[in-house]
């Protein structure tokens, strides 16, 4: 077996100035080549653990143990002028938000370049003016001057980020850490990127740790994945292993949370949320939403030891969760059949724009009552400005919009009250979308006060009505938004929406800021509420495998327009349109990986 | 990922750079016209006679009638304001009614004084504020910054006259007796050949105007050091030297233009008091003087000055904070 | 399946919250406490003063500029009057003046840069040039021209200060203001029809609040020391009264040879305004805290 690139031992990572730990007992090796992915969710830890391969540490946080052996080097004994000698030219970082990890008053050129002068890469400015067009070539972008005398804001959020890479290589270093650098991109940019990351890496022989929240993308890339939960790795071993026949109970529920292209499943989340620092229960951290829990887990932290070859595990059941893999239970049924009853809502000819621009085309749609109609698209392809068109916050509208056969207004102001009450809106930003200074009543109960049928005494009861339907205790009510999480936020969102009883409700990507498992447990709310309540629904969302678990219909946008419109599991398996299949083809999905692995 | 129905705004308008300092230039203008308006509107088209009030009661009607001739004030208002505004474009500001000459006669030689004052205050303040602002930054949280921040907070709170007669009475009067209370400046001569006697009034306006850019240094260095891309160049493996004074120092002047202009500006309005603590011979003094005579032109006069020198310190820092900041270059 | 109807019950305990507690942590500051304690003090001396005055404001009590008068605790002024009597009389009138011009100024500004920020179209253009002319002139310089035209009145100078404080809170209201009108949750009021001033009211001012507070303190600070320095320029509403900013210039002549008649009201003005300014600084600060523990939320 080859001599692994770098080593990481028992890494102990914690708040400045208290006992709390943010990371514990991390251990871990890469051999060159190699991508380990290290994958968890928000809170895990795992930006933490990026960072400190190059030994830094954010404000506020602290290297306490442990070490980091890169070669000969051992990285936290060094000082800081070393460190900084070793960043860029040993160990590179690729950061997660290109756009503003460059600085925005420095030329691209220039921020090439300084990498290399700083590490006196090669003999003179001529080979380092060399280097600097090779990286361009390598990262699949203009070599010219020009294009280096660029602005970062003059560039596309893809080719930042393969700035970003072309940095993080630059000096040939010998391991790189890459921190979610594909989050916030197209799907398509995002799959350019991977190959370039693919392809940079075996070329140079690098050790690549890649840091990400999503599996299906690790799955495409890795060969070998640990899991971070509550600061320590759970479960970490071979890509295929992990995703086909997972020994940890949380690894079991990530996967099964994890929307898939091909057929039809109903997404499982799980309940609760991780533990933050200085919250975490003594025994095993996963503990309280754990199906599998015993008495023992409480006691003490297991600890992680081998399951198979090169596979190990931090449970005491994990041969019993093993051989539990998780059914992949049931289609979600329907596909909608035409039918000849009105649709709820119509659109005919609409275009919309900002300012001069246009940016809806002539769209014809229509949503038939009770069904759920998905909207998808990259960003910038106009879904999101036609689902604010219907709701009437979007004014640049010329084009019919019908609700139950009458024309809407333009601005939801104008509306007559029904019609208001009627078509309800979900936001995509759980974090923008309450008022920070209202009780979670008052947000709640808003609507009803608007709408005006409701007694005073009866609020307080319907409010407590609407929290148990989103599935959570009415001893919410009292609290204000920043002392929830993301998923609860959204879900007093969806309360708020649902509490007038409209017959329309638009989900504008209401999951994309959530972790993965919270998602799940969103999509199969709404899918729930839907059906119970008889809801016509407009899903917007970019995530193509998401649909497939709330939608009959769907129609994919491209630059305004709707390139395809028809039923799920039609345009899923048999696209029409080039677009449609080359976003499938793009879209990183955990079924293909693990058939190219399992073929490999 | 974030579809933002803001929209970035439609395609880039032409001409760059040079459109928007015209622009700039011709709002600025606007702007200065439009002060002209309010300090005639001000100062003479209120109800009531400014004859009567600047001769006082006891005046006669013949000497009434003269002095309305002379004010125009028998022209319609509209009238009145193009003859005075049209005067101000030649240089004329109309003559002053305590010293029967003309304005700009009055005011040059005070003007260049001023001029000196504030260049004085301008150029020891915003380099010394600019170099602690940035360290307070870089050295946050430590004794310095601890320290700086109680002081000019002090400092940034106490009305400029409080300091001024604070130092009077510190070095000139009662403590210490090392520097002269007045400036003595011989009729006809210059500040600059007065050095000592300029020392505590430009001290006072130092110490006006330092504590704002300080914090505003400060603030936007410490926002400039916790960003991505200072961290990012710190990971690249940068020396910190280069680090501050590449990545961190020209981003975090952007924001402080502004401010360093509304200061410099806001000397204008501080010179006023501290040329009459030290009866320095400048247009603060004068309108001083001239308010408490009813001296209307004069009034009017450094009026007008202040307000323009307020209107161009603004279009500089504009223009600067363009020129430092390449993202909104795109925008124009 | 069953997972979903799981019920998730809150992992944070509750607690109050609003301007209350922002409020009553920036109390806990020592800069705040300190700040608070001072312009007490102040407002102390200036309110009960003139009923403990052992003379009357403008009292003859002995030679002009002596400190060996009896009875006269820190001397006598320029025409013979007790110091110490005219210096208890002589906050009232400043302290009236700032804060009828602060509020007159927050009021408007407030307003302004509310409805500003929120409409975004023609009208806040004009607006906002309106309020850039009237920026163009340091407050002071507005007050003096007024005064030349009209005299020193009380109606003048609260009118002059508080129009000229106005911009300057606009501007403040307009930037902490347009980041929250871009917020779902006001686009979420908007949706379901919520008339527009209640969206002002309601959605929007609650939540500008916090910088707002500090911006109140800060024009008071500045109201205080333009009005004082307007009576020391010699412009006061009633000559010859006490006034601290009169006094400052009454006096100032003799300093020499009798300190205390500039000493005191020098001192009370600045102990005033550092007060005020570190009660703004602790809530600014208070606010910081609140913001950084809250997250990136």
């Amino acid at each position: 077996m080859t001599k692994p690139t770098i080593v990481v031992d028992r890494l102990h990572i914690g708040i400045q100035g208290s006992g709390l730990d943010i990371v514990n007992d991390l251990s871990f090796s890469i051999a060159p080549g190699e991508v380990l992915g290290l994958v968890g969710e928000s809170g895990s830890g795992k930006t933490t653990v990026g960072l400190a391969l190059l030994g830094h540490a954010r404000r506020g946080a602290e290297i306490k143990g442990g070490s980091v052996r890169i070669g000969d080097i051992e990285v936290l004994e060094l000082d800081q002028a070393e460190r900084q000698r070793l960043r860029g030219r040993v160990i590179s970082y690729v950061p997660q938000d290109p756009a503003s990890a460059l600085n925005p008053a420095l030329r691209i050129g220039t921020q090439l370049r300084e990498v290399l002068d700083t590490h006196n890469y090669g003999k003179n400015a001529e080979e380092r003016r060399a280097r600097v067009a090779e990286m361009m070539r390598d990262v699949a972008l203009p070599d010219t001057s020009r294009f280096l005398h660029n602005y970062p804001h003059e560039l596309s959020g893809g080719q930042q980020q393969r700035i970003g890479l072309a940095i993080a290589f630059a000096c040939r270093p010998r391991v790189i850490v890459l921190d979610e650098p594909t989050t916030g991109l197209d799907v398509t940019t995002q799959a350019h990127v991977l190959d370039t990351v693919r392809d940079l890496a075996s070329a140079h022989g690098v050790a690549a740790l890649y840091v990400s929240h999503d599996l299906a993308v690790v799955g495409t890339l890795a060969s070998r994945v640990a899991v971070m939960y509550a600061g320590r790795i759970i479960e970490l071993g071979p890509a295929a292993s992990m995703f086909q026949a997972s020994c940890h109970p949380y690894t079991q529920r990530l996967i099964v949370a994890i929307p898939h292209l091909t057929g039809g499943r109903e997404l499982v989340g799980i309940a609760g949320h991780a533990p933050s620092p200085g919250r975490r229960p003594s025994g095993c951290a996963f503990e309280p939403r754990c199906t599998f829990a015993i008495a023992d887990c409480r006691s003490e932290m297991p600890a992680l030891r081998p399951i198979a070859e090169v596979h190990e595990v931090r449970c005491i059941r994990a041969e019993e969760v093993r051989g539990q893999a998780p059914t992949r239970s049931g289609e979600i049924p329907r596909d909608g059949s035409a039918t000849t009853i009105q649709p709820v809502l119509s659109l005919q000819g609409v275009h919309a724009g900002y300012r001069r621009r246009t940016v809806l085309h002539d769209i014809n749609l229509e949503i038939a009552p009770h069904e759920c109609l998905a909207l998808v698209g990259e960003s910038g392809s106009g879904k999101t400005t036609l689902a604010r068109s219907i709701a009437g916050l979007h004014g640049d509208r010329w084009g019919v919009i019908s609700y139950k056969g009458t024309a809407l207004a333009r601005v939801a102001r104008t509306r007559p009250r029904e019609i208001r009450r009627s078509i309800q809106y979900v936001f995509q930003n759980p974090y923008g979308s309450l008022n920070p200074r209202r009780t979670i009543r008052q947000i709640i109960s808003q609507p009803l006060e608007v709408f005006g049928n409701v007694r005073t005494d009866e609020v307080d009861g319907r409010v407590a009505e609407m929290l148990e339907r989103v599935s959570l205790t009415s001893a919410y009510a009292n609290r204000f938004p920043d002392q929830l999480s993301g998923g609860e936020r959204q879900r007093v969102a969806i309360a708020r929406a649902l509490i007038c009883e409209p017959s329309v409700l638009i989900c504008d990507e209401v999951t994309s800021a959530l972790d993965v498992s919270v998602q799940a447990a969103i999509v199969e709310l709404l899918h729930s509420l839907q059906r119970d309540l008889g809801l016509s629904m407009l899903f917007v969302t970019h995530n193509l495998p998401l649909v497939r678990s709330i939608a009959q219909r769907v129609a994919v946008m491209s630059h305004g327009r709707i390139v395809e419109l028809g039923g799920v599991a039609q345009v899923l398996e048999a696209p029409t349109d080039p677009y449609t299949s080359r976003l499938l083809s793009d879209t990183p999905s955990l079924e293909v990986a693990l058939e190219t692995a399992a073929v490999s | 990922m974030l579809e933002r129905p803001g929209g970035t705004g439609g395609p880039a308008r032409t001409g760059g750079i040079r459109m928007f300092i015209l622009r700039r230039i011709l709002q600025g203008l606007l702007v200065l016209v439009l002060v002209s308006i309010v300090v005639f509107a001000a100062t003479q088209a209120l109800p009531g006679d400014p004859a009567r009030a600047i001769l006082g009661r006891g005046a006669t009607p013949a000497s009434l009638a003269a002095l309305r001739e002379q004010l125009h004030l028998n022209q319609p208002v509209v009238q009145q304001y193009l003859t005075w505004a049209t005067g101000l474009l030649h240089g004329d500001a109309g003559r002053s009614f305590a010293a029967q000459e003309p304005v700009s006669k009055l005011l040059g030689d005070r003007l260049v004084n001023t001029a000196f004052l504030l260049l004085c205050s301008g150029l020891i303040s915003i380099p010394l504020s600019i170099l602690i602002g940035s360290y307070a930054a870089l050295w946050r949280d430590r004794p310095f910054d601890v320290v700086t921040s109680l002081v000019t907070l002090v400092f940034a709170a106490l009305p400029e006259f409080v300091v001024g007669v604070a130092l009077v009475v510190l070095f000139a009067t009662t403590v210490f007796h090392i520097l002269p209370a007045i400036t003595l400046i011989p009729p006809g001569g210059r500040p600059w050949e007065q050095p000592i006697a300029i020392i505590l009034p430009t001290l006072t306006l130092v110490l006006a105007v330092t504590p704002y850019v300080v914090r505003i240094m400060r603030a936007s260095m410490v926002e400039v050091l916790e960003s991505d891309y200072v961290e990012m160049a710190r990971l690249k493996g940068l020396p910190e030297r280069l680090v501050l004074r590449r990545h961190a120092l020209p981003n975090a002047l952007g924001p402080t233009f502004q401010v360093i202009a509304i200061n410099l500006a806001y000397l204008a309005g501080g010179v006023i008091v501290v040329e009459y603590i030290f009866n320095y011979a400048g247009i603060g003094g004068a309108l001083r003087d001239a308010v408490s005579n009813r001296d209307l032109p004069v009034v009017q006069a450094i009026a007008m000055i202040i307000a323009g020198l307020y209107v161009v310190l603004n279009l500089l820092a504009d223009i600067a904070t363009i020129l430092v900041t390449p993202r909104l270059r795109t925008r124009l | 399946m069953a997972v979903v109807s799981q019920v998730v019950t809150p992992e944070v305990v509750t607690h109050r919250r609003a301007t209350g507690a922002l409020l009553r942590s920036a109390l806990r500051l020592r800069r705040t406490q300190i700040g608070l304690g001072l312009v007490l003090f102040i407002l102390a001396i200036a309110i009960v003063g003139p009923r403990l005055a052992p003379h009357g404001g403008n009292d003859f009590v002995g030679t002009p500029n002596s400190l060996s008068v009896p009875g006269a605790l820190f001397g006598t002024d320029h025409i013979g009057q007790d110091v110490w009597s005219r210096f208890l009389h002589g906050g009232l009138t400043i302290l009236v003046l700032a804060a009828a011009a602060t509020v007159l100024g927050l009021v408007l500004g407030i307003a302004v840069g509310l409805i500003t920020a929120y409409s975004r179209n023609v009208l806040d253009d004009i607006l906002m040039r309106a309020m850039d002319v009237i920026l163009a002139f340091p407050q002071i310089m507005l007050a003096l021209v007024a005064i030349a035209t009209v005299g020193p009145n009380p109606f003048t100078i609260i009118l002059a200060v508080g129009l000229t404080t106005m911009p300057r809170v606009a501007r403040v209201t307009r930037g902490a203001a347009q980041p929250v009108v871009e917020r779902d949750f006001v686009a979420a009021a908007e949706a379901i029809g919520v008339p527009r001033y209640r969206i002002l009211l309601s959605e929007i001012f609650p939540n500008v609040l916090s910088p707002l507070l500090v911006e109140a303190s800060l024009r008071l600070t500045y109201a205080i020391g333009v009005i004082a320095a307007l009576a020391f320029l010699g412009f006061t509403t009633n000559p010859g009264a006490a006034d601290w900013g009169l006094m400052i210039q009454e006096n100032y002549i003799a300093l020499t040879v009798q300190p205390w008649g500039v000493v005191l009201p020098v001192a009370a003005i600045a102990l005033l305004t550092v007060g005020t300014g570190m009660v703004g600084d602790g809530i600014a600060r208070a606010a910081a805290g609140i913001d950084r523990s809250r997250g990136a939320a």
